[in-house]
């Protein structure tokens, strides 16, 4: 038992930003599964960890209502926004929620109560691991839920086929809306969560790169389930720590093995456990059928 | 003022070298290149290289920088793009692919020269100053405003005039099509990046002699900006590129004069206000004739 309690107290905070990436990597796959790329969550982050972080210590107001204050200005923001660019598909729509984030972090930059460049220092570190994992089982079950329901199958058919999806009478603006305001609130709460974990933060912690990020947690976890995005989370953040002993050559690793993801896993790294099921249904003569 | 509006046009200038390789991948082959920022660093990193081993002068260094970079981008897609295009994999997966070769690049350049600025061997860089009126402009900057005008000019020839020209824009129209018609894809697709990447790696080479100061995080705010400039222009669009990246050099510099110094910092968030608006209200942007990608 002591050999787990020493494992859980040198590798608490890498534990915990797991379960955060986890949050980050589910939230921009709402987005993802509906087909849609977007890459405004790292604003939204941005929006909960300083939402929760300021009304905290500057207005005292509790942690639990802090992260729901700070979820509730992220979708607030989320709706307009997403009214405006989801007029846009593909790459337009990466670009014009790249442009989204770009204003946030300047703006956070810019602001007098946000600490500028230095941000924010001296956030109390109240967030504990069971409620990082709390969060992320009930956003995990809710959304493996909500995947196998009609707004599921809704943003499945929008993603396979737009036109054919609108012309079956699915609401598509409505959904697509719907996947991207409950992403921005999802990221938003682990933003919150993340902040009082971290002590400080600063406006660079949230720009185009964390974006990027948060987008490459889910892709190279694999879009087809809920399962993926936590797993690649989970992987991607702890390889810094695996990788270790390769000292200055982990980034190179690191670049490379998302490289080789990338290029030979198509669906992501849950493919690795669904082979074993195909090479069953190849076995039984039932591999197109699924 | 006249003083200003030459750093615009300078500033322009880059912007509009960077933009318009970035923007020739994206029109022929639909990808985003995201490693496109460190071969525009490794441009700078090339220069440095031939200067100070072999004592080379800044335009032969330049040149060099050009023809390595250009290479290097017919490696990066023989490498990161195409197995995906062999599968027929979604651009998504282009995108990350190459930003992981992006990754592996940034952090060698570290290893071998550090992560912090380095500057050019002293004394090889030419610091004449030419007095144009009432404005003393730094010689060098306005021999690279020229150079960049020039091989922009040539990059126009080339894709308008040429046979390669021709088989690069059959590529970009219908590739199956074009290949039935004759043209040589790998070849065209070899050219498209040798060019994309030569530019992109000039301009890096010389806003690395226009500042003096080069580091391997170089090309990431460009990367930002270049994606304002080629929607600003026209998604695609070469000459929407430059036009949109002199739009965004004279729209820095007039909030860099007429902002308040304690707001300079909003300098950026005009940039990307600029390509939000842009996006919103004319998605196909100032010279895209092609429909956006739009419902």
């Amino acid at each position: 038992m002591d050999a787990i309690a020493d494992f859980f107290r040198v590798y608490q905070t890498t534990i915990g930003v797991i379960g955060i990436n986890a949050l980050l990597a589910l939230s921009v796959w709402l987005t993802l599964y509906a087909g849609q790329l977007t890459l405004g969550n790292a604003a939204f982050m941005a929006i909960g960890a300083y939402g929760s972080a300021l009304l905290g210590m500057r207005a005292g107001v509790p942690f639990p209502l802090g992260l729901v204050l700070g979820s509730f200005f992220a979708a607030a923001l989320a709706l307009p926004l997403g009214l405006a660019v989801f007029r846009l598909r593909g790459v337009y729509l990466a670009i014009a929620t790249i442009g989204f984030g770009e204003v946030v972090r300047v703006v956070l930059l810019t602001l007098p109560f946000t600490g500028k460049a230095l941000g924010l220092n001296g956030i109390p570190p109240i967030t504990e691991l069971w409620q990082i994992y709390l969060s992320l089982a009930i956003v995990a079950y809710v959304l493996w839920r909500v995947q196998g329901s009609t707004v599921g199958r809704a943003w499945a058919a929008i993603r396979e086929d737009e036109i054919a999806a609108a012309s079956q009478g699915i609401a598509i603006r409505r959904y697509k809306l719907a996947a991207f305001v409950s992403g921005a609130a999802i990221a938003a709460w682990a933003g919150g969560l993340s902040a009082h974990l971290n002590f400080s933060i600063e406006p660079g912690d949230f720009g185009f790169t964390r974006a990027v990020q948060i987008l490459v947690f889910a892709v190279v976890g694999g879009t087809p389930s809920v399962a993926g995005p936590i797993f690649g989370a989970t992987l991607l953040t702890a390889l810094p720590e695996i990788l270790r002993p390769l000292k200055e050559y982990r980034d190179i690793f690191a670049g490379l093995i998302l490289m080789a993801v990338i290029i030979y896993l198509p669906r992501g790294l849950v493919t690795l456990v669904e082979l074993r099921k195909t090479r069953r249904l190849e076995e039984i003569g039932a591999a197109d059928v699924a | 003022m006249a003083e200003q509006l030459y750093n615009a046009i300078f500033v322009g200038s880059i912007y509009a070298l960077f933009a318009v390789g970035f923007a020739l991948v994206f029109s022929v082959l639909d990808i985003l290149n995201l490693a496109h920022p460190v071969v525009f660093m490794l441009g700078a990193f090339v220069a440095l290289f031939f200067m100070s081993t072999f004592g080379a002068p800044a335009a032969v260094a330049a040149v060099a920088a050009f023809l390595v970079t250009g290479v290097f981008g017919i490696f990066l897609d023989r490498v990161a793009f195409a197995p995906l295009r062999r599968r027929g994999a979604p651009p998504l997966s282009a995108m990350i692919s190459s930003l992981g070769f992006a990754i592996v690049v940034i952090r060698l350049t570290e290893l071998r020269y550090g992560p912090d600025l380095t500057s050019y061997p002293a004394g090889s860089l030419p610091q004449t100053v030419v007095q144009i009126g009432d404005a003393r402009v730094d010689a060098l900057r306005l021999l690279i405003i020229g150079l960049a005008i020039l091989l922009m000019a040539a990059l126009t020839y080339v894709v308008r005039s040429t046979q390669l020209g021709r088989d690069i824009r059959a590529l970009a129209e219908n590739p199956r099509a074009a290949r039935l018609l004759g043209v040589d894809i790998d070849r065209a697709i070899a050219a498209t990046f040798f060019i994309s990447s030569g530019l992109g790696g000039v301009a890096g080479a010389l806003l690395g002699f226009a500042y003096n100061a080069i580091y391997p995080q170089m090309g990431t705010p460009y990367e930002l900006k270049a994606f304002t400039v080629m929607v600003v222009g026209g998604m695609g669009s070469l000459p929407g590129a430059v036009l949109g990246a002199y739009i965004l050099g004279v729209g820095e510099i007039a909030t860099l004069v007429f902002l308040p110094a304690e707001l300079a910092e909003l300098r950026d968030a005009l940039a990307f206000g600029l390509l939000f608006l842009v996006l919103v209200i004319r998605p196909r942007g100032i010279l895209g004739h092609r429909v956006a990608d739009r419902v």
